[in-house]
């Protein structure tokens, strides 16, 4: 269920890309941002250039295409959206295009990088790069407990689905949204354990 | 609402980077100076649970559903500097985990949904607190501010993608609002219901001296007011002035336009298209002026029956 979702694909640990330092990912994914994003729209030859040096990277990285492509999918109706309001535009027309290659040439880098690149030496580079430490310290909580949480939710949703027979949707909401406050209840007790455990772990 | 990378140019991603990193800024030292460190982990398991709480999916008419996005709800119950740096994470983390929202494009999105979202949201919810008082008015407050914020989230993102010159102004205006004036009814509904459901299960967790807001959040609302006025100046301020002198150039550009706008986005009420206004914009921001009396006066109903109910049940529980 949560693979549907928010898929990652784990294992190839073992190809080159995986292997390369954080820093070079995260950097050489940032310049093929900004270049795309900056690149005037007659530029041919970078979005060429661009799109080839992915297709290389994604051969080395031993992604399997379909799950590029679903996750290209998933993330594109922001895309396809706003390509369709501007393709309805005359002054505008054949425009459109180039922001779908270049939002299809973003997507395609960051998902490459965050599938190749463990999320904690993401947070080593940002360490690095002098992002507070509160920030860190809440992203790193965050991506720790994420998926518990999104467990718990299902877990939930799941209990509560195999109590209730309301059909009604008046109802349905009201029970939608007891297991939405339930679950902040009990993130905040786990927040209240968890700064217990990290004292007793000797934090701070 | 995650704007993906490609969609904003150069300058309108530098300049909401640097309103953004200002306006976080902020809020990280105003939540490192009053929060006490009990309550640091919060925030990361916060962050975890509106991510989780997204996926919780709430049926639509026909077959589609909503889900929460929980900028105004967080605030609600943290305070608007926690639930700035709450939201940041999110969308830190969707953006690096998941893809999802770009990098450039980062700093756009915590504009809009961290600062105009969630401390504006909390702006709006705070003075509503003010003329009603108790549990009822307070979750009016929350059904409206959901879906106040919104709407201006999603007016701030028609205006960065117009200044970007991605699609034209007329066009992202009123297909932006209009879908979120729709999509903000669904947001503050469930916020009302989720906050309710966490005042009768913990009502210390609402309170506001859980420890996690400032006795007085005036101050730093006033410092966020005047970034998220910087940045509406920037984006929103250039179309906006240019409404009376560009009618008669852009008419006949926009005849098409306007149509265009309307058949992909249904009006959600009949009488939507006030007659005699011909001009799209105009339009949408009376429909949108008028939709907030509505739904002011929606939020105020859904409280009475909400909280009516709250008060036999808690009648009947306590013993």
């Amino acid at each position: 269920m949560i693979d549907n979702w928010i898929g990652h694909h784990h294992g190839h640990r073992d190809n080159l890309l995986s292997r390369l330092p954080a820093e070079l990912k995260l950097g050489a994914g940032l310049v093929m941002i900004v270049g795309t994003v900056l690149a005037p729209p007659g530029d041919v030859g970078w979005f060429i250039g661009a799109g080839l040096v992915l297709v290389a990277a994604a051969a080395l990285s031993r992604l399997p295409v379909w799950f590029l492509f679903k996750r290209l999918a998933w993330l594109s109706p922001f895309v396809l959206s706003v390509a369709l309001v501007n393709a309805l535009q005359p002054a505008a027309r054949g425009s459109w295009r180039i922001v779908a290659v270049r939002s299809v040439i973003c997507l395609l880098t960051i998902i490459l990088v965050s599938n190749t690149t463990p999320f904690s030496r993401i947070l080593r580079v940002l360490r690095r790069v002098h992002v507070p430490g509160l920030l860190i310290t809440t992203i790193a909580l965050m991506h720790r407990y994420l998926f518990v949480l999104v467990e718990e939710a299902e877990r939930m949703r799941r209990a509560r689905a195999s109590r209730t027979f309301a059909r009604r949707r008046r109802s349905r909401w009201h029970t939608l949204a007891t297991v939405v406050g339930q679950l902040f209840v009990r993130a905040s007790e786990r927040a209240e354990r968890i700064y217990d455990s990290m004292c007793a772990r000797g934090w701070k | 609402m995650h704007i993906p990378d490609g969609f904003i140019d150069g300058k309108t991603a530098a300049t909401t980077a640097l309103l953004s990193a200002a306006g976080v800024g902020l809020a990280l030292r105003q939540v490192r100076r009053q929060l006490p460190p009990r309550r640091v982990p919060l925030l990361g398991l916060a962050a975890a649970f509106l991510f989780a709480a997204q996926m919780v999916n709430f049926p639509v008419a026909g077959g589609t559903s909503g889900h929460l996005v929980g900028g105004v709800l967080v605030a609600a119950l943290l305070g608007p500097s926690a639930a700035i740096v709450v939201l940041t994470t999110v969308l830190i983390v969707q953006c690096f985990l998941f893809a999802d929202g770009g990098v450039l494009a980062l700093g756009a999105n915590i504009f809009n949904m961290a600062i105009i979202g969630a401390a504006g949201g909390y702006a709006i919810y705070r003075l509503l607190c003010h003329w009603l008082p108790g549990t009822r008015g307070r979750v009016a407050a929350v059904a409206f501010a959901g879906w106040c914020s919104t709407v201006l989230a999603s007016i701030s993102c028609a205006g960065q993608l117009a200044w970007s010159g991605t699609v034209a102004w007329p066009v992202a205006f009123t297909a932006m609002t209009t879908v979120h004036m729709a999509i903000g009814v669904g947001e503050g509904l469930i916020s009302a219901l989720v906050f309710l459901a966490i005042q009768r299960a913990r009502p210390d967790l609402t309170s506001e001296t859980n420890g996690t807001h400032s006795p007085q959040p005036w101050g730093e609302l006033v410092r966020y007011g005047l970034l998220a006025a910087l940045g509406v100046a920037l984006f929103v301020a250039p179309f906006a002035c240019s409404w009376p002198d560009g009618l008669e150039a852009a008419a006949t550009k926009l005849g098409f336009e306007h149509k265009a706008a309307v058949r992909i986005v249904p009006a959600p009420a009949p009488g939507y298209q006030i007659p005699g206004v011909r001009w799209a914009t105009g339009a949408t921001a009376l429909a949108g002026v008028g939709g907030a009396v509505v739904v002011f006066g929606l939020a105020l109903l859904l409280a009475r029956s909400l909280v009516r109910e709250d008060a036999n049940e808690a009648h009947v529980a306590k013993p």
